[in-house]
């Protein structure tokens, strides 16, 4: 592997290859990639079957059935669980974003006392579990009357979240001083320089701060377990995903059709914004 | 940075603090706080076997999922930087799996893997092997938590790409030149070149994995074939046998299904020390971890 990366001089690429030649030079790839795919295409394949069908270890639809996919919003309350994860995934980024851009500006772009030990704390924030913080904010949200819905997951992102706020100052700290200190020059006040200097050159970090909180509340399970388990009426897709073989027996093909709509909108999200993405994923590792 | 402020105060500081008195109290949500002393920590070192399982579940996958998922998004990486053409969609197909939700992925590969019907035994019997229950067995659960972790490897793989990208071209050549092997210049240019990355997804890696939740209780809850008849969600969790169960899953039932608070605390503070002691290796290398500045 490491040979073909060291290789001083491309051969000749001018001279087009018989798909065969390209095929055997990207087996290892190719092999790689079946094995990726793999499961994304049972699924698929899965979610087309009669219930019958999909409890044999036939792999193919004998006949195919695109109404599952409706099946699933006629027979479960899946409509009520996308509207309670969209109002989550929503309001969270929202959020999100009106309180992390600023704070992550102060931290980038504003020197003052305390700084670099606020910098450290929101480390600290985004790296222990969320497990050892859960029982006394429970019991917050308990006093509040707030436990049961999806509110405990929401208001705190008013005041930002610490991965956003880190992964945004990641981002600020590539537009140079010289930029911000102009714009202060030139007399605007830290709120201009954020709204009409900052934030217009940080639009693709912000994007991909927004993917990231939108995929987080999307996947989040432990969050709503936390707070909604009991109150199925206030669940996610994430949580009725996990319970649905239980409240509806073994239909595997219904399962699958739920499993693969809970996929879709992340891919396709991925798919419009994966400049973006893929660079946002980047700045999470340190640059060696 | 007031409202950031304000986060640190009431959605850390304080319940992180409130954490470590509960931690010496007896108390459910009916109930209010009663002080025990170390009662609870006594319990959770002496006498709790289900901690102890927990612990061993959870440090098992710190030391196998975290070099699994490490050799593989680095193999995915060097694959990807050994393409000639079409670099841009394997890297695509080789990420999608990361994006797959944990919940929805963890349920196919439960289906994937299920003993009797699942396709993985279907193509291991081609070759004359009897497939493992997977899911179902609790010497297997583990391990096929690990190929769901390798499975969706695609971030970290994205972050080694980068790097094994910025490693210097004429390093390669150099060593070249004086007669290195491919598995010579793997050894003396690309790991020493990549290491501060490999600390660092190790370390988060870690950190990750210790509060390791989301794939085991939906595993769990998915191929435990029993409907869940009250007892509420959690009452699947571990299975089979407690193979699965974590420590963070172990310390949500204890709070959460026997609302046992003072005690789930205890098993908080704990996980804390830990995780802390592990966050304290990374802000250790903070100039590298912060970008430069400070």
């Amino acid at each position: 592997m490491t040979a073909t990366v060291t290789r001083p001089m491309r051969r000749g690429t001018t001279v087009r290859e018989s798909w065969l030649v390209v095929v055997a030079r990207n087996s290892v790839a190719i092999a790689v990639a079946v094995i990726f795919l793999a499961p994304f295409v049972f699924v698929f394949l899965l979610s087309f079957m009669t219930s019958d069908q999909a409890l044999t270890a036939n792999l193919w639809p004998a006949t195919w059935h695109p109404e599952n996919f409706l099946d699933i919003f006629r027979k479960f309350p899946m409509f009520d669980y996308l509207v309670n994860t969209v109002v989550y995934v929503v309001l969270a980024t929202g959020f999100m974003l009106l309180s992390s851009v600023p704070a992550a500006y102060a931290l980038a772009k504003l020197r003052w006392r305390g700084g670099n030990a606020v910098f450290i704390v929101i480390i600290c924030m985004m790296m222990l579990p969320p497990q050892v913080v859960t029982v006394p904010l429970y019991l917050m949200w308990a006093n509040a009357g707030l436990t049961g819905t999806l509110w405990p997951l929401i208001l705190p992102m008013l005041a930002g979240d610490a991965f956003s706020i880190f992964l945004l100052r990641q981002f600020l700290l590539t537009i140079p001083d010289s930029i911000v200190d102009a714009a202060r020059i030139d007399g605007c006040g830290e709120w201009q320089v954020l709204l009409q200097v900052v934030v217009p050159m940080a639009r693709p970090g912000i994007a991909a701060t927004a993917i990231f909180q939108f995929f987080y509340a999307w996947n989040d399970y432990y969050g709503p377990l936390l707070y909604t388990s009991e109150d199925q009426s206030n669940w996610t897709l994430s949580i009725a995903l996990s319970q649905f073989k239980h409240l509806h027996h073994v239909e595997w093909n219904l399962v699958m059709a739920a499993t693969l709509l809970v996929m879709a909108p992340v891919i396709i999200v991925f798919f419009l914004a994966q400049k973006a993405f893929v660079q946002g994923v980047t700045l999470t590792g340190v640059k060696g | 940075m007031a409202p950031a402020g304000v986060g640190i105060v009431v959605f850390f500081a304080y319940p992180l603090l409130a954490a470590i008195y509960f931690s010496f109290t007896r108390f459910d949500l009916l109930t209010s706080p009663e002080w025990v002393g170390l009662k609870n920590y006594v319990y959770l070192f002496a006498h709790d076997p289900l901690a102890h399982k927990a612990a061993w579940n959870t440090l098992w996958f710190v030391v196998v999922l975290v070099p699994a998922r490490m050799v593989a998004a680095l193999l995915t990486a060097m694959l990807l930087t050994s393409l000639r053409r079409g670099g841009g969609f394997f890297r695509t197909v080789f990420y999608l799996p990361a994006l797959a939700p944990p919940v929805a992925a963890t349920i196919a590969f439960v289906f994937l893997f299920n003993p009797a019907t699942g396709p993985v035994n279907g193509v291991l019997s081609w070759f004359g092997i009897d497939g493992p229950l997977w899911f179902d067995s609790p010497d297997w659960s583990k391990p096929s938590l690990v190929l769901l972790g390798t499975w969706a490897v695609g971030d970290l793989m994205v972050i080694f790409l980068a790097a094994l990208l910025d490693v210097p071209k004429p390093l390669y050549e150099a060593a070249s030149l004086d007669g290195a092997n491919p598995w010579q210049r793997f050894r003396f240019v690309t790991l020493p070149a990549l290491s501060p990355v490999l600390l660092f997804a190790a370390v988060t890696g870690v950190i990750q994995t210790l509060q390791y939740f989301t794939q085991a209780a939906v595993a769990a809850s998915v191929a435990s074939g029993s409907a869940t008849t009250g007892g509420g969600i959690s009452s699947t969790f571990g299975y089979p046998e407690e193979s699965t169960l974590t420590y963070p899953l172990h310390l949500y039932v204890q709070g959460f299904r026997y609302y046992d608070m003072g005690y789930a605390n205890a098993l908080a503070v704990v996980l804390f020390v830990v995780a802390f002691g592990v966050t304290l290796i990374l802000l250790r290398r903070f100039r590298a971890f912060a970008g430069g500045r400070l």
